[in-house]
């Protein structure tokens, strides 16, 4: 059954553009203690398991690759985190440092939310094969993104900044009025 | 198309998330060594009709290096292993003489 209309603008789906999400790089050996203390220190939620993400409200920690986590946390606590970080890693061989102005962050709401990324990244998307708890490194189109689903209709991307316009556009774009293909909804 | 299997973050995704680094194995021939090895590392590069070892880089998603050997007549996957290693592993050689019977490559097989 078809959403249209229910949106703002006829979209098949709600795009918005995320308040300022803060966000942590961590990189190093993610089997060392510290490591892992120093992300789920500051996220307080369980170390993910490769290709996961835990995360709770705007908490949480996501599995980048096999040596780099991205943990989030709210904006105005990154510098505090950041400084908890570095003395949780202290002689660890380890990298940690904000990337919150770096990047932008999406939301994508709705029945359709599924094909609307589906239209724009190389991912399988059926519903049982992406589903809450995963977090997908891709591309939208042309452009390094990272997504995973905040709950079984909303999706949660994050690109870098310097893309922001472009990612909204082509999000605009892929839920166009009357675009829908209900290849996921039958 | 083809569709790739990353052995350090586990996703499968086809090729237009990877980037193809061109041939596997290759040995770097550096200062010291003579002209003719020089030229084979720089320009000389197998061109198969059948098993090949190419490196990919998992570009927009994890962004390691790995290596893949594939069929370029069927595009047909063996497999993927990891980038930190001079020869495909055994069983990976015995799963492609399995299906693809007296194949060689380079000095391999």
């Amino acid at each position: 059954m078809s959403e249209a209309g229910t949106h703002p603008g006829g979209h098949i789906a709600h795009i918005t553009q995320a308040p300022a999400q803060g966000m942590i790089t961590l990189r190093g050996d993610l089997s060392t203690s510290a490591v892992k203390n120093a992300a789920t220190g500051v996220a307080a939620v369980d170390m993910p398991a490769r290709g996961q993400a835990n995360c709770v409200e705007d908490r949480g920690i996501a599995w980048m690759s096999p040596d780099e986590l991205l943990v989030l946390c709210p904006y105005d606590t990154v510098e505090a985190n950041v400084d908890k970080m570095r003395a949780t890693l202290g002689d660890a061989h380890a990298l940690a440092v904000d990337v919150s102005d770096a990047r932008a962050t999406f939301l994508v709401e709705g029945t359709h939310a599924r094909e609307v990324l589906a239209k724009l990244a190389p991912v399988d998307l059926a519903p049982d094969a992406f589903v809450p708890g995963m977090f997908r490194r891709t591309r939208l189109a042309q452009v390094p993104a990272a997504f995973w689903m905040r709950d079984a209709r909303t999706f949660q991307i994050v690109c870098f900044r310097s893309h922001a316009q472009y990612v909204h556009d082509l999000l605009k774009t892929a839920a166009a009025p009357g675009s829908a293909v209900a290849y996921f909804t039958g | 198309m083809l569709t790739l299997t990353c052995p350090c973050c586990g996703v499968t995704a086809e090729e237009t998330e990877f980037h193809a680094g061109g041939e596997a194995h290759l040995t770097r021939y550096g200062p010291g060594s003579d002209d003719t090895e020089f030229e084979g590392y720089l320009f000389m590069r197998e061109n198969p009709k059948g098993v090949h070892f190419e490196r990919w880089r998992h570009v927009y998603g994890c962004g390691k290096w790995f290596q893949v050997a594939r069929c370029t007549v069927t595009l047909e996957l063996f497999g993927a292993y990891p980038a930190q290693t001079t020869r495909p592993p055994q069983a990976l050689q015995d799963t492609i003489t399995a299906k693809r019977p007296g194949w060689s490559w380079n000095d391999i097989a």
